[in-house]
């Protein structure tokens, strides 16, 4: 399954970058992209675990930008 | 400004003028230092908090750490005044940034604009106004003069003036009534006009051009991932030297504050913002900018290879050439070229084939049919037919011989020959062929000016009529007689001979030639509106089927390749020397948080002009 999100108060280019990085680094997730200047995030991952995912992906924006809220 | 730059623009004012007062307040001690913590935590509350914050998330070579490490170490060293004032300066770095983003994220989104917001469609006799999703195939939708064609359709009532601008990047307005096909995005401009929609949403024209660009982003450029990969090693690398910094030559020197002073321009200095943020956006600046221009490209790394072209390959008819015959020229003997065009025409007025199509087209007029007698079509010859009660002969040379007329070749013409005899004597013949697009010759001249060392053209038709092409339009090679298959085989030897580190383009117009579109380094798809197979199978896609486009979309591409090579020249080489002259003592904290924050804003405001 492939979800595509917003993200308010996407202020760093290089957050961006690490939150990429790091959603990419959970299990169960194919791709990921975050989008700076659309200010999105794509996520390809597997269908029956998609929920867990999308919480530990949550986390991970949380982590590494506070501010930054993911809109679904 | 959105709320969260004005709050800042206040905050950086409150500071500034608190910081100046500060500044002149004649005070020593544990009250100086109050004085300018007061302004220093109005600015900086918020980086302070994230850096705590990030600390216990384990992030540590964050921007906000870093901005913390080196005022609040300034502080310790008793640099008060340049504490405050470097937060100060790097927050207002901070708004101009985002404010510069935004304003490109802006840009970028109006050049995404085609998207319709809505549909009138009609139920039950009832207009309802819609989103274009919940339309389905089949309802009727009513589009206004001035609104966006909301989905692909036929036209069922009314006859209207549109203009495909924001599809095609030129403003060609069009005429179409009733049972013409109009395209979704394109915009409506004289009358009403009612639509039977022909597929829903998300297969329509606007939907996967929408998406397309959107898409565009997660392909990216090997400079992209060079910038991607640089980040995660040139900051820590940057703080490990400023640890090396403060601590080895405090030990040798004893002089500890001045340098966790030059130690502090290095934390400073080392965000990669401007690198991570200029270079992605130049690219999509690039992509936004050709979009704009009726090119679509599929990915950063497709403009990467485009500005590397040497190579350009056509396909000739459809690409280079019209695709439609037509008469080419019209060469009679002993009568005008009225009546040998209208002898043709009547000969040719019950054939089904497209060379009869084409010299019905060029008569034009009414033809009696009560002229004809008999007709009697010869496979492989072409017609016998009575005329006026005399025996009219149009065909090829072999039907020329049977008729014992005393033809001739063309000697002007290449394409394919009509010749005409009555009653055994020639009267002259009519040559049909595919005409070249106006824009090619030019097309051509343009990527020879754009450094492409060989133009190729691959085509299926035979050798004369394609050398004859060629010469006209002045290509560098052609390949005649080819099947669908062999053009890849000619396509793979290309690839073989190109110099090295540069690429090799094939355009075609998305009929039959996937596979080799899908073999060229670059594959290009012109006439794109509507065809959903040239979409999917090119690496670029041409709205329009002007071969000038090319040489646009390489010229777009060359233009983004300069603007990323500036950004990350300019970007390192300020840090480079803000790095080496903070070492030496020279570079003083102002100047690192320019290298920081005022780098990365000049370094957007470059990259914005990848868009125009």
């Amino acid at each position: 399954m492939k979800k595509t999100f917003l993200l308010e108060e996407l202020d760093c280019a290089n957050c961006a970058r690490k939150m990429e990085e790091g959603i990419k680094k959970i299990e169960g997730v194919d791709t990921c992209s975050v989008n700076f200047l659309s200010q999105k995030l794509t996520i390809e991952a597997d269908d029956a675990t998609f929920d867990e995912i999308l919480n530990k992906a949550v986390k991970v924006c949380r982590r590494i930008e506070p501010d930054c809220k993911i809109i679904y | 400004m959105t709320h969260k730059q004005r709050k800042n623009l206040v905050r950086i004012a409150a500071a500034a003028v608190l910081g100046v007062a500060a500044y002149f307040i004649p005070l020593d001690g544990w009250w100086r230092l109050v004085l300018f913590a007061v302004p220093y935590l109005i600015i900086g509350y918020d980086v302070l908090w994230s850096a705590v914050t990030n600390i216990i998330h384990g992030q540590v070579f964050d921007e906000n750490f870093l901005m913390a490490l080196a005022t609040v170490g300034a502080f310790a060293i008793g640099e008060y005044p340049e504490a405050a004032a470097v937060m100060l300066f790097y927050q207002v770095g901070e708004l101009f940034q985002s404010i510069a983003v935004g304003k490109s994220r802006r840009s970028i989104a109006s050049l995404m604009d085609i998207k319709p917001d809505h549909a009138v469609v009609i139920r039950n006799g009832q207009e309802l106004t819609v989103s274009p999703e919940q339309v389905a195939v089949g309802e009727t939708i009513i589009v206004r003069s001035g609104e966006k064609i909301p989905l692909d359709g036929v036209i069922i009532e009314g006859s209207t003036t549109v203009n495909t601008a924001a599809l095609t990047g030129e403003s060609l307005p069009r005429d179409y009534a009733e049972g013409d096909n109009v395209i979704s995005g394109s915009v409506n401009i004289t009358a009403v006009i009612r639509i039977r929609v022909m597929s829903q949403y998300a297969q329509s024209t606007v939907a996967k051009i929408l998406e397309l660009v959107e898409n565009s982003a997660s392909q990216k450029a090997k400079t992209e991932n060079f910038i991607t990969r640089f980040a995660r090693y040139y900051t820590p690398c940057v703080v490990i030297a400023a640890a090396v910094v403060a601590i080895v030559p405090s030990l040798l020197t004893g002089q500890w504050s001045q340098w966790i002073n030059r130690a502090l321009i290095f934390l400073v200095v080392s965000c990669p913002c401007a690198l991570v943020i200029s270079v992605p956006l130049s690219f999509f600046g690039g992509i936004g900018g050709a979009s704009k221009k009726g090119i679509l490209i599929k990915g950063s790394n497709y403009l990467e290879a485009l500005s590397k072209v040497r190579i350009v390959a056509f396909d000739k008819t459809g690409t280079l050439t019209c695709g439609n015959f037509s008469v080419a020229a019209i060469h009679p003997q002993a009568m005008s070229q009225a009546e040998l065009l209208d002898i043709a025409a009547l000969a040719e007025s019950y054939s089904l084939h497209p060379i009869a199509a084409s010299i019905l087209r060029a008569h034009g007029g009414h033809i009696d049919k009560e002229r004809i007698g008999s007709i009697e079509e010869r496979a492989g010859m072409g017609i016998i037919a009575s005329i006026d009660g005399q025996t009219v002969y149009a065909g090829n040379g072999r039907l020329m011989d049977e008729a014992h007329a005393a033809w001739h070749e063309c000697s002007t013409e290449v394409g394919t020959v009509i010749h005409i005899a009555k009653q055994g004597v020639y009267c002259g013949h009519i040559v049909i062929a595919d005409q070249v697009k106006p824009e090619s010759q030019n097309a051509i001249v343009e990527l020879k000016t754009l450094g492409i060392q060989r133009t190729v053209m691959l085509t299926g038709d035979i050798q004369k009529v394609g050398h004859a092409v060629a010469v006209q339009l002045g290509l560098d090679e052609v390949h005649t007689g080819l099947l669908p298959a062999d053009k890849t085989g000619v396509i793979e030897k290309l690839l073989k001979i190109k110099p090295r580190g540069s690429t090799l383009a094939f355009v075609g117009d998305g009929i039959n030639d996937a596979p080799v579109l899908a073999r060229a380094d670059v594959g290009i798809a012109m006439g794109a509106m509507g065809s959903d197979a040239a979409i999917e199978a090119a690496d670029v896609v041409l709205m329009d089927d002007k071969p000038t486009k090319v040489a646009e979309a390489i010229k777009v591409a060359k233009k983004t390749m300069v603007i990323v090579r500036q950004n990350i020249w300019f970007a390192l080489s300020v840090k480079a020397i803000v790095l080496l002259l903070g070492a030496l003592g020279i570079a003083n904290m102002w100047i690192a948080v320019f290298a920081d924050v005022g780098v990365s804003v000049i370094a957007i405001i470059n990259a914005m002009r990848a868009l125009r």
